[in-house]
């Protein structure tokens, strides 16, 4: 309790709690009972006011090193001891080391005369003592009612218990009291609650539709904030626990870490990297349609990254989905054996839906698991309505979230006539939500997969055919073709046919190709020619240039020649000159 | 009153021998307490003399004593012998109820 008050650092003093150590119940009443007051635990026979006080008692005394006095009216203390035994506690050992000490109270009006005057002053020595021996700071008193039908004298009673509360609050211990719920508006049958004024818990146990359900409200606790809805409780062989489960804040952290979903073409649909780490999904699609392959898929890809999965099967039962799943080549059993998978197989009808929202929270806070399947939660239908089960739902993503547990749920949509947005109203809930559909289509059912929403990822919004195979799933590329989408067979044959096509075209394209290459020969071909031509006709007339050239030097050399020999020089040494020149000419 | 004295009477004759024991707890010096001892050795000196054995336990004094004989009501007054035991709480006062617990009338 000083925790508590250490924790709540407050401007003024609060009120001191003492911690239950019982799951959940601390948590609705925010540090546990009033220290050193007494609290009044009523509800109708059967519905676990005992085991909540014992409870209380053997925590105390364990976790908390506080002892605790456990006065009881109605049961022996081997009884007591026999009953707690499956929880696990020894309450002997317990009242040997002086943890713990056990009274018995026999009250019986066949075996009492009444003979005059009388208090309860030998139940206070006895309470007192018990206190005092091992210095108790708990007491229980189940259930003091018992008394009225062991004495007569009502007044006496009435003052004595008055006396009694007052005498615990003097000694400083947290009391609880219990007491059997009476008719009509009364909490308890004597009306225990007028003496209890601090804290009042009020159990319940309901059957609602053949199922019961247990719930917890606390009635009143006074000078303190608590939760004021009605709990759902669940007890099993490790005690009782209580679900504070409907949260009304929205401030869970976010990771932006994105986690495979087993199937890589889907993480490409899903922008290429999955699902977010803590985000939920929902799988939903008819019957038939892979959505436990789905999830299986993942439980599988989660384990092989070496993180823990839980798997709650409300249909099939584990070693089923185990067999089923390895015929598509996922081998669950190796991950069950590492430990890292978890199945939790129940049928809805089991227990009522906050009972299974507590058994979930329980187990789910057991494992710890980084992620968690529910296949399907459409059965939830069955044990109750539709706003229920949303109810519940949302609280069970609300914890997931905080706890960052990725959770992937599967649905069954019941009718063919699209109806997507009614999957037990949960699709406006969760981050992801994945469709798999049949596509009926010449004469053959085929799966089409499409991702409705993917909240904060960029997501494909083409459908995709969903194979199952013996290599596990995975999704092809529909086929869009005139007569719409095209899936199996049909998309086989599309294939084939474009594939034909394809062979065609390759098949012109290099006829084409060859008849530009012919044409580039011939034009080549051309071009030679073409060139060879004027090569000759610049040959022609570069030899007529000089022919013409060589004439006229011819010409003149003769010329001069002539001159010369009208000069008189030599003809031979002319002749040289000439040569030289023309040579010159030649090479010029 | 009459009743009871012939009951006794025949007790004498056929178990002489026949002791009470009785066992009183009271709470300290409580009005309830002194009226119940009182009343008690009012009600043993007429009906049983010498035929009893009464042991007074100030339950304050011995509080260990309190769980052992289950202590609930005080005064308590538990006639251990003879025959089944029996409880009475109160201060007594109500002498037919007594004898009835005591088994001295029926």
């Amino acid at each position: 309790m000083s925790e508590i008050k250490k924790n709540h650092k407050r401007p003024y003093p609060t009120l001191a709690k003492t911690l239950t150590g019982i799951v959940g119940l601390d948590e609705i009443t925010e540090g546990g009972l009033p220290t050193g007051r007494p609290t009044l635990i009523c509800g109708e026979a059967g519905c676990g006011k005992t085991l909540m006080s014992i409870e209380f008692i053997v925590r105390g005394a364990i976790q908390y090193s506080e002892p605790g006095v456990f006065i009881a009216f109605e049961e022996k203390i081997d009884e007591l001891a026999n009953n707690v035994a499956s929880l696990g506690f020894d309450l002997m050992k317990l009242q040997d080391e002086k943890k713990i000490r056990i009274d018995h109270v026999h009250v019986d009006r066949s075996e009492i005369e009444e003979t005059g005057e009388y208090d309860l002053e030998g139940l206070f020595i006895r309470l007192g003592y018990a206190i005092d021996s091992i210095g108790a700071k708990r007491v229980v008193l189940d259930t003091l009612e018992n008394l009225f039908s062991g004495l007569q004298n009502q007044a006496i009673l009435r003052t004595e218990i008055r006396r009694l509360f007052s005498f615990l609050k003097e000694k400083g211990v947290t009391a609880i009291i219990t007491g059997e719920r009476g008719d009509g508006s009364s909490f308890t049958r004597q009306g225990l609650e007028e003496y209890v004024s601090d804290c009042v818990i009020l159990l319940d146990h309901r059957v609602v539709n053949q199922i019961s359900t247990r719930r917890l409200r606390v009635i009143k606790y006074r000078g303190t904030v608590h939760g004021t809805n009605e709990y759902p409780f669940l007890i099993d062989e490790e005690g009782i626990s209580v679900l504070p489960v409907t949260s009304l804040k929205m401030n869970n952290e976010v990771s932006s870490e994105r986690v495979s979903t087993g199937i890589p073409a889907l993480d490409d649909m899903l922008g290429g990297k999955g699902l977010f780490r803590g985000g939920s999904a929902l799988v939903s699609g008819t019957a038939g349609t892979g959505k436990t392959s789905l999830a299986a898929s993942y439980a599988n890809e989660t384990c092989n990254r070496g993180e823990s999965c839980v798997y709650f099967a409300m249909e099939e039962s584990p070693s089923q989905i185990i067999r089923n799943m390895r015929s598509i080549g996922i081998d669950l059993q190796k991950h069950v054996d590492s430990g890292l998978l978890f199945f939790n197989a129940s049928r809805p009808n089991l227990y009522g839906l906050e009972m299974h929202l507590v058994a979930m929270h329980k187990c789910i806070t057991k494992y710890q698991p980084r992620a968690v399947i529910i296949d399907p939660i459409t059965n939830f239908i069955n044990i109750a309505s539709v706003s229920e089960v949303k109810n519940m739902l949302v609280r069970m993503i609300d914890f997931l979230q905080e706890e960052q547990i990725s959770v992937m749920f599967t649905a069954l949509t019941l009718n063919t006539i699209v109806n997507e947005q009614t999957d037990e109203g949960v699709s406006s809930l969760v981050d992801t939500w994945i469709l798999v559909r049949d596509i009926e289509f010449n004469g053959e059912r085929n799966r089409g997969l499409y991702v409705m929403k993917a909240r904060g990822m960029k997501h494909s919004n083409q459908v995709r055919e969903f194979t199952i195979t013996d290599n596990g799933l995975n999704l092809v590329e529909v086929y869009l073709g005139p007569d719409g989408v095209l899936t199996g067979s049909a998309r086989q044959e599309q294939i084939l046919l474009e594939q034909t096509g394809e062979a065609i075209r390759t098949q012109a394209v290099s006829r084409k190709d060859r008849e530009i290459l012919r044409k580039r020969k011939v034009l080549e071909s051309t071009i030679a020619s073409l060139k060879t031509e004027y090569e000759s006709v610049e040959e022609e007339l570069n030899k007529i240039y000089i022919e013409e050239e060589l004439k006229k030097q011819i010409l003149d050399k003769s010329r001069a020649e002539v001159t010369r020999f009208r000069g008189g020089e030599e003809i031979e040494k002319t002749k040289e000159k000439t040569d030289n020149k023309s040579r010159k000419k030649d090479k010029e | 009153m009459g009743d009871s004295e012939g009951f006794l009477e025949s007790c004498g004759e056929d178990t002489p021998a026949l002791a009470y024991e009785l066992r009183l707890f009271i709470s300290g010096a409580s009005p309830n307490s002194i009226r119940a001892v009182e009343n008690l050795k009012a009600i043993c000196e007429k009906h049983l003399p010498g035929r009893y054995k009464l042991e007074i336990i100030d339950i304050h004094q011995q509080k260990e004593l309190a769980e052992f004989d289950n202590v609930i009501a005080l005064p308590l007054l538990i006639k251990k012998s003879p025959g089944t035991e029996r409880r009475m709480i109160g201060d007594l006062s109500d002498t037919n109820r007594v004898l009835k617990g005591l088994g001295l009338i029926k």
